[in-house]
């Protein structure tokens, strides 16, 4: 394995001319059993299987992924991070995951890019306006960071912005989240993957699951794959958009519908854009990545769909949104589009928990905005597959809501799409 | 962009219509004598077919009738579109074809 990652061992491998650098976790062969095996080997699954190894000390565990780690969602998302989410269930998910964020490359010794750079969400009706200062109110009430800017403030916060009163969705102020802002997505996975495997949890990829073996008392014995049985006392499924089909093979029906939700890339160029800027009525989000190209996120199909493919009008819904925010930006070109497939709930917030099947557990249902929940779904899914009940913040985003009827709505507070 | 064969006014693109969830599911006929199971099924859980999965469309900015339609949600191709309150035609899902 490559070793502790140091300034030290950067200078050593920079001066020696990059030819050292070795395999980051081993690309592992299917075991004839394991304590724990997690279906989907996305970021949320990696780091799943590292808290389990690291936190649990369950060190026989396998990630199967069935095309290659960091595939799906992962690597197809806007990598937006924040957790001013309205509801108290919520604020407690996703600010536990953003305090993991603002520690993960330190602990998993993989530089991941957290760049904490400030996430503005723009309000452009007095609905908006409304709705915004009691998302703040709320927030301050759990602790989590957000503020009131006025469109003045939020110009200056972010240059490129036009707050021009004549526009056709005019700002009329904003709510900032400072704690917030993006990562790396590629080293999330990466990252996991590398400590996850250090650990000795083996991450085999190209590994599709066909079947859930079931024992005669009903509990899971394993998983059929396209290379072999493997067997296993516990299962957690973390398969985005796949949810429902392999939850399907142990006849346990999930309330998810999965939908194509596409993002697109402009040509790269120098520093323009300082935070994330997203805005729910005119339906886009916006940050520049590293390499300088913007960002751009646009909302749902209408339809459900595997095919990883979207329409061109959500796409060109999006653009025309972010031309009329950045009037600067409309001769930029764009360089790629591209789909994922997610899984959205009815209420829009995450199943994490136990299943009417003994042994299988699920996590899912994260839809629109799963990336920046990564480290905390993982932390508290291990959490609920070691100890067979759910973590305390996971516990009310139980399958069974669906039959008490405690939803946890989220719809107004999430990006898009809704 | 879908081509969408709306059963009263021919082929026309995805805009003029909207998705209306998936087909098929009756409205319980005694809603009080319903379980907390049963309730939850009817409302929230749906099949989320990978393969062909029957919907329903609105032609809005059409005739603005709802019809249903049989999609293979691989492919997004449309199997058939038809009448609200015709049963589900029987077409197979094609064998060999990639999922």
């Amino acid at each position: 394995m490559a070793g502790h990652f140091s300034a030290l061992s950067l200078l050593r491998q920079a001066t020696g001319g990059h030819r050292r650098w070795t395999a980051q976790w081993r690309d592992a062969a299917p075991a004839a059993d394991y304590d724990v095996v997690i279906v989907g080997g996305g970021g949320h699954g990696l780091a799943a299987a590292y808290y389990l190894a690291k936190e649990h000390g369950v060190h026989r565990v396998a990630v199967l992924e069935k095309g290659w780690i960091g595939g799906g969602n992962t690597g197809r998302n806007t990598t937006i991070i924040r957790s001013n989410y309205l509801w108290d269930e919520s604020a407690a998910l996703y600010d536990h995951a953003l305090k993991l964020w603002e520690g993960l490359s330190r602990e998993i010794n993989y530089n991941v890019m957290f760049s904490p750079r400030g996430v503005m969400m723009l309000a452009h009706t007095q609905h908006d306006v409304q709705v915004f200062q009691r998302h703040i109110h709320a927030n301050r009430q759990n602790g989590v960071d957000n503020e009131w800017l006025t469109p003045r403030e939020a110009q200056r916060f972010c240059p490129p912005l036009s707050i021009a009163s004549d526009s056709r969705y005019p700002v009329l102020g904003a709510a900032l989240q400072r704690r917030g802002g993006t990562a790396r997505h590629d080293a999330v996975a990466w990252g996991y993957a590398r400590a996850a495997s250090e650990r000795g949890v083996d991450i085999i990829q190209n590994c599709a699951v066909t079947g859930i073996r079931r024992g005669p008392d009903g509990a899971v014995q394993g998983v059929e794959t396209t290379r072999g049985f493997i067997a296993a006392r516990k299962i957690g499924v973390s398969a985005a958009g796949a949810t429902s089909t392999v939850m399907q093979m142990a006849a346990v029906r999930m309330p998810l519908e999965s939908y194509p939700l596409q993002a697109l890339v402009s040509e790269p160029v120098k520093p323009v854009m300082p935070c994330v800027v997203m805005s729910n009525t005119v339906h886009a989000y916006i940050s520049q990545s590293d390499k300088g190209e913007l960002v751009i996120g646009s909302g749902t199909d209408q339809y459900v769909s595997y095919s990883q493919r979207g329409g061109l009008q959500a796409v060109a819904h999006a653009v025309e949104a972010v031309c009329e925010l950045f009037p600067t930006f409309s001769r930029l070109r764009m360089m790629r589009s591209w789909a994922g497939t997610v899984d959205v709930t009815p209420d829009r917030s995450p199943i994490i928990g136990t299943t009417p099947v003994p042994g299988l557990f699920v996590n899912a249902g994260w839809g629109t905005g799963g990336f920046k929940a990564t480290p905390g779904s993982g932390h508290v899914f291990a959490w609920t597959i070691a100890r067979g009940t759910p973590h305390p913040i996971a516990a009310p985003f139980s399958l069974d809501r669906f039959r008490t009827g405690r939803l946890i709505d989220e719809a107004a507070a999430a990006a898009v799409a809704h | 962009m879908l081509l969408i064969d709306c059963p009263h006014c021919g082929p026309r693109a995805e805009p003029e219509f909207q998705y209306g969830g998936e087909a098929h599911i009756a409205r319980p006929g005694d809603p009080s004598a319903l379980s907390d199971e049963a309730w939850a099924t009817h409302l929230f859980f749906r099949s989320n077919s990978r393969g062909l999965h029957a919907e329903r469309w609105r032609h809005s900015h059409g005739c603005g009738r709802y019809f249903n339609a049989v999609r293979d949600t691989v492919t997004d191709r449309f199997a058939c579109t038809y009448p609200t309150g015709t049963p589900r035609p029987d077409i197979a899902d094609k064998p060999g074809e990639t999922r």
